[in-house]
């Protein structure tokens, strides 16, 4: 690791003036993404400030209306066990559990994960590999080259990366909202604003700026959250990043469909909402799998697989529609 | 043939030179160090090095002086060391406190080999700074015996064989140790059918073991004896 210097986070106000202040200057909570980044000199902070011991940040609570707020130091276990985000949204403990492992689960903030970045190998390789992201107009190394994990919607010829958060997907389907702490005050962005599309600045893999403190999220009440599932696709079943992954969640009347909800992960720069098939859902029964993948088409039409991952839509067409089954069952 | 005499012959196969150059032979490097203390002293070695050439890039400044006193808890000892701040707690461990039970296999967050449990919690090592724990208290495989008694889980790797090479062994016994604690207090994990239902501590199955061990890789792939280690001992009297 490049040498930096380390200190404490006392209170909000000083971390986020000192962030603001100096480029230099990196947060750092559970560290489990930051710590192998620095190891791979992909990054190389001069100085670390440890947020963990910032008051008030961990809390996971039920709200009045049915949502829950979790704090940004909130781990990823804590949120996982948490008896009220299982009923209130079970997508939501779903998704963290099949995240990493238990001990990496133990350690990791759920701020530090929606900022956690990609793991395309190229990004992650400073052995002299072009990649945009890492450095901006170098290239990338992974639009003509192994390009399996890689996304089907929304890419660039910049940037093909897919974002590696399985929670920020069902966070996605559920409209959660991040609450930031800048020098400027407090603002809450819904998390389709948080994250960005690659376009011609992937370097950005989302839309915050010096001096901005991720201190929370509120995932507001929505019928579909209480029946939910996530359902994840890999290469291996346990310990893996996902092929595909899906975030699901139904609103139902007896057996067809009144609302749903949709996102996916593994096929984009940031959770990918199926807004198109969501609507095309609605009225479905869930015994008519024909109009079921029907309504799940919707969404890929605007699919753009890469040359070694064409599997990856028709693969993320059936696990919605497992997804969806799945979610019938339980009802 | 004497495991000594099986280490000298693989040896000479492995290297044509060997026997015929000045090249000293394996019993003459290993005539008046033991084992133990020679494999330490290289896991050491490597780990120090990595440390001292992380030169820093032409034209960056030079390294700044970000060496800290931590106080931290270890196996129930409070220990006081001068570690630079980006020292691993893993190293510090192995490196500064001796501990070297602990292991380092890929020191990137993926392998499970540097599991130990930080104020009861299972976490991996390599994933953390030392400066980070300051007040922390630790407890590594070398803590988990009373005395000559071995734990329950050690006994259980011991009696199904959960291990060939040995590597891996501390980071799956710490984490099976966890295990059991997080399935007692009702953890769901990514094999539990239902997550909204309370889990109780009888669905500990073996294919919640697998699930929830997924995090401690095997490279000798011990995997269906360790889990027959840890599902015995879940569910034993």
């Amino acid at each position: 690791m490049h040498p930096f210097t380390f200190s404490t986070a006392k209170d909000l106000d000083a971390t986020a003036a000192v962030h603001a202040r100096d480029s230099g200057v990196m947060l750092i909570a559970g560290g489990t993404d930051l710590m192998g980044l620095m190891k791979d000199h992909v990054v190389k902070p001069t100085h670390l400030l440890d947020i963990n011991h910032l008051p008030g940040l961990n809390l996971i609570e039920p709200t009045s209306d049915g949502g829950l707020r979790i704090g940004a130091l909130a781990r990823m276990s804590d949120v996982a066990i948490d008896i009220g985000v299982r009923q209130r949204a079970p997508m939501i403990s779903e998704a963290l559990l099949c995240s990493a492992s238990t001990q990496l689960r133990n350690m990791a903030s759920m701020g530090g994960n929606l900022m956690q970045r990609t793991r395309c190998a190229y990004f992650r390789d400073v052995d002299g590999t072009p990649c945009n992201k890492r450095s901006l107009g170098s290239g990338c190394s992974a639009r003509h080259g192994i390009n399996r994990n890689h996304a089907i919607f929304g890419w660039s010829d910049a940037c093909i990366a897919t974002h590696p958060s399985d929670v920020a997907v069902a966070l996605s389907a559920l409209d959660c909202t991040v609450r930031v702490h800048s020098p400027q005050g407090v603002r809450t962005v819904p998390i389709d604003d948080f994250y960005r599309l690659p376009g011609t600045t992937p370097d950005k893999d989302n839309n915050l700026g010096r001096g901005d403190v991720i201190i929370g999220l509120e995932i507001p009440f929505r019928r579909e959250a209480g029946r939910s599932h996530y359902l994840k696709v890999r290469d291996r079943q346990s310990y893996e990043f996902a092929l595909v992954s899906v975030a699901s969640g139904l609103d139902l009347s007896g057996r067809t469909i009144r609302s749903a909800r949709l996102a996916m992960g593994g096929v984009a720069h940031k959770p990918w909402r199926l807004i198109a098939a969501e609507q095309a859902l609605a009225g479905v029964s869930l015994d008519d799998p024909t109009r079921l993948r029907e309504a799940i088409g919707r969404s890929f039409t605007d699919a753009r697989p890469l040359e070694q991952n064409v599997f990856k839509a028709e693969l993320a067409q059936r696990a919605i529609l497992r997804a969806l089954q799945t979610v019938g069952e339980r009802a | 043939m004497t495991a000594e005499g099986a280490w000298s012959r693989q040896f000479e196969i492995g290297d044509e030179n060997a026997g015929t150059s000045a090249e000293p032979k394996w019993e003459a490097w290993m005539s008046d160090v033991d084992r133990r203390t020679f494999l330490e002293g290289t896991g050491g070695g490597l780990a120090y090095a990595t440390v001292v050439t992380a030169v820093p890039a032409a034209g960056s400044p030079a390294p700044p002086d970000t060496k800290t006193t931590v106080q931290l808890t270890v196996n129930g000892k409070t220990r006081t060391i001068n570690v630079e701040d980006r020292t691993t707690l893993l190293d510090a461990l192995r490196n500064q406190i001796g501990l070297t039970g602990t292991k380092k296999g890929c020191d990137r967050g993926e392998c499970g080999a540097c599991t130990v449990h930080i104020d009861g919690r299972r976490v991996l090592s390599c994933m953390t700074l030392a400066v980070m724990q300051a007040g922390s208290s630790i407890t590594t495989v070398e803590g988990i015996a009373r005395g000559a008694v071995l734990h329950r889980v050690q006994k259980a790797f011991v009696d199904h064989d959960g291990f060939q090479c040995g590597f891996c062994t501390s980071g799956q016994i710490m984490s099976s140790v966890a295990l059991l604690k997080e399935a007692r207090a009702g953890w769901p994990s990514a094999a539990t059918e239902n997550v909204s239902a309370p889990f109780l501590y009888d669905q500990l199955s073996a294919a919640e073991v697998r699930e929830r061990l997924s995090g401690n890789l095997c490279r000798c792939a011990c995997y269906p004896n360790i889990v027959d280690a840890v599902t015995v001992v879940a569910h034993e009297g």
